[in-house]
């Protein structure tokens, strides 16, 4: 069976774009979560005929497929499951078109963000998400997840910033969903594609938004004694008509490894330091500079440190960046969490996150979007020490349920994938799961694309009238 | 009347209609006709979010949004669910960015008579398939919207439209930083810019623009949709005014009609059998023949 398979994607792509080696097949068995999956074979298709060509042979062989940008994922939505066909599209780097006019580029899949934004810069625009990975995520696996980062404050999510996008769809057929006028006819197909975790299909082409490079830049670090002023702060900058390109936040486990790694003389000794960033033209930034640091002090600031060039800039937020890179210092491993609750509420579920790791003997350091709620808990831990990997499961769970009861959500930026897939119930009833599903199975009857992600199990496709299929009957 | 009163009006089975204001076509005729309910939930300026029934007045829920000097990329006039079920932006759209992309949460009320949450109420979140997507410009074919959390923004502490005839609708495009609005009719340019008066003073400097005029009334022959690398085809085709840099041309004319990529019309066909099998929500509403 799968002698036969590989042979067909030989057949399109050639020996050396298919792989079935065990070691081969082993490096695509998980992404950048802890989750792992199988697959009966690898292929790097480069072009949209061969992504067509690699989809209508899973169709033909009736197994499941999942595309793959750079793996950089963090929920496994692109974990291989039950053996399907991985499809990198690590191949697919090239910048297609652009248009500098209205800010547009063609881009393929596995353009690389930060790539495509310096290959842009000469124009004056870049990519507006930035993803912390941005370095090696690519433009498919943010349209995929619709990818967030630090400046999605002001610009808006991958959704906001994807135009059109060419797609295989899971069939087979290649159409294109949005387009390059504003409003095209019927449903925002486009709208719906993107985010929608590799379970529509295949995109292949990328149509992008440019966004304009900032006039102006400012950067600020703000340091607190308590952690409640600094979310204070956040909510008194947006209810004062402000929002700043970004709003990180920093609390002090998170400052003092980062301190001890990059000496950007961070203020260990505060509980939490906000790094703002605002951008635009100058007499609009100077008085939303002056506005802010009013803002601050009146939320107790402990002081106040306004980055007074480039290089200062560029080291405050490689201290926001490096903060991962720093937790090794602590512990070997580490577990990162995704959720959003409303920025009111930041106080009270990080009290409820420290309670929480406090009570399954763990650490956890807190570097996050504040701007807008998403918190980003990093439970630290060593997977040696027996019994670990269940307390930070079990932790990982609580601080869900209790972003999820402050009114907030499961995930803001990394997704549901397999990580969040069970957790769905909690936000979601099943009346509005099923209406998620049945989008899907109009992409997807035959659920090939990425099957058994983002929808709790059982979910099938089978014809609406029909009776439920039988617990086990799962594909 | 609450969500739940809505879903029980609209049941499970018989063709139903929704109606709104009528700002923006009405309901279906000689069909029973259902309306949302209306009225401001809760407004959180500390958020940037609002909650609202659908049938909630765009102007109503602008005054409320207003106290807090804040404000909703929503086109003004009619209900908010009328507004988000067409999906059609305003002129600002290039500034504001659309429609779409103010709905955070939505609840709407399915074929079969049942409340359908989609989205979250968070400014992010990215939990499952993103049916608010698939039900802005639906035109009430899939789901009757109920109510909606919504992204606000703040309104601008300043603004003032200018106008030029010497300055090429691209340049402006190019030069100036963030405009909210460029619209042209082949001849002369109007541009909305918001923000510091020093700094909106320094721009129209630089492109030597002057204060003028609000916009013209636009043409309502018919909305055309082009690629905004197209505008310069529309000379010579009829009185129009294009929003530069979006590709929305109001046009004396009706729009041509376009054609759509059959593998897209089967999408069409097999959403629409899947969250309304018997066809009973708006029907005869065909949205690929909206054009």
């Amino acid at each position: 069976m799968t002698d036969r398979l590989v042979a067909d994607l030989v057949g399109v792509l050639g020996r050396r774009r298919v792989h079935s080696s065990e070691a081969h097949r082993a490096l695509y068995r998980r992404d950048a979560s802890n989750m792992e999956g199988t697959t009966s074979v690898v292929c790097s298709p480069e072009t949209t005929a061969e992504v067509q060509a690699c989809v209508q042979i899973a169709n033909r062989h009736g197994v499941p497929f999942v595309a793959r940008g750079s793996g950089t994922g963090l929920s496994g939505g692109a974990v291989p499951l039950d053996g399907g066909i991985v499809i990198s599209l690590a191949r697919m780097t090239q910048v297609l078109s652009v248009d500098e006019v209205v800010r547009r580029a063609w881009v393929q899949p596995g353009v690389l963000n930060l790539d495509l934004s310096n290959q842009v810069t000469h124009l004056g625009v870049h990519f507006a998400p930035d993803p912390s990975s941005q370095q090696t995520c690519s433009i498919g696996g943010n349209v995929a997840n619709n990818s967030g980062g630090p400046h999605c404050l002001a610009e808006g999510v991958t959704n906001s910033h994807v135009i059109a996008v060419k797609v295989v769809l899971p069939d087979g057929t290649v159409t294109v969903l949005g387009g390059d006028d504003p409003e095209p006819v019927g449903y925002d197909l486009r709208g719906v594609f993107v985010g929608s975790e590799g379970m529509l299909g295949i995109a292949t082409e990328v149509c992008v938004k440019l966004t304009q490079n900032y006039p102006a830049v400012r950067t600020m670090l703000l340091d607190y004694a308590t952690v409640a002023d600094g979310a204070a702060t956040v909510s008194s900058i947006i209810a004062d008509g402000m929002v700043p390109a970004a709003i990180e936040m920093m609390d002090q486990l998170c400052l003092r490894a980062v301190e001890a790694y990059i000496h950007a003389g961070l203020p260990v000794e505060s509980a939490a330091a906000l790094l703002v960033e605002v951008v635009g033209l100058p007499n609009d930034l100077e008085a939303q500079v002056a506005r802010i640091v009013e803002i601050a002090e009146q939320h107790h600031v402990t002081s106040v440190r306004v980055a007074q060039d480039e290089a200062e800039r560029a080291l405050l937020w490689k201290g926001r960046k490096s903060a991962f890179g720093a937790i090794a210092n602590i512990e070997p491993d580490y577990y990162l969490h995704d959720t959003v609750v409303p920025r009111s509420k930041l106080p009270e579920v990080l009290d409820r996150i420290y309670e929480i790791a406090g009570r399954h003997g763990l650490q956890v350091l807190n570097v996050f979007h504040a701007g807008d709620g998403n918190l980003h808990p990093l439970l630290v831990y060593d997977a040696r020490v027996p019994g670990t990997k269940e307390r930070v499961h079990a932790a990982g769970r609580e601080i869900v349920e209790a972003s999820v009861a402050a009114g907030g959500v499961l995930t803001g930026e990394h997704g549901i994938g397999l990580e969040k897939r069970d957790y769905m119930g909690l936000m979601f009833s099943d009346v509005d799961l099923a209406a998620q599903n049945a989008l899907r199975c109009a992409f997807d009857p035959e659920m090939r694309s990425n099957p058994g992600k983002v929808l709790p199990r059982p979910a099938t496709c089978a014809d609406i009238n029909t009776m439920p299929v039988p617990e086990g009957a799962w594909i | 009347m609450d969500l739940s009163e809505f879903a029980e009006e609209i049941g499970g089975d018989g063709p139903i209609t929704i109606a709104g204001l009528g700002t923006r076509g009405g309901p279906v005729d000689d069909v029973r006709p259902v309306m949302a309910p209306g009225g401001v939930e809760w407004f959180r300026p500390d958020e940037m979010t609002v909650c609202c029934g659908a049938g909630t007045p765009v102007d109503e829920l602008e005054d409320a949004l207003a106290v807090e000097r804040q404000t909703v990329a929503i086109p003004p006039t009619g209900t908010v669910g009328g507004a988000l079920a067409v999906g059609r932006s305003g002129i600002r759209r290039l500034g504001y960015g659309p429609v779409r992309d103010t709905v955070l949460q939505m609840r709407f009320v399915n074929a079969a008579g049942e409340i359908v949450k989609a989205g979250g109420p968070t400014v992010k979140n990215v939990s499952g398939f993103d049916l608010c997507r698939l039900l802005v410009g639906s035109h009430g074919t899939l789901g009757f919207i109920g109510d909606v959390i919504l992204r606000t923004r703040p309104l601008s502490r300043y603004e003032q439209w200018f106008t030029t005839t010497s300055v090429e609708p691209e340049v402006l495009l190019r030069e100036l930083y963030r405009p909210s609005s460029i619209l042209w009719d082949g001849e002369r340019s109007w541009v909305l810019l918001e923000g510091h008066p020093d700094d909106v003073r320094e721009q129209t400097a630089a492109v030597g623009l002057v204060a003028g005029d609000l916009p013209p009334a636009l043409p309502s022959g018919g909305r055309w949709s082009v690629a905004p690398t197209e505008l310069r085809s529309l000379v010579g085709t009829g009185r129009f005014v294009a929003e530069v840099g979006v590709g929305i041309v109001h046009h004396e004319h009706p729009a041509p009609a376009r054609t759509v990529d059959p593998a897209v019309v089967e999408l069409h066909r097999r959403i629409k059998q899947r969250f309304d099998p018997t066809g009973r929500l708006n029907p005869g509403v065909d949205v690929l023949a909206l054009a």
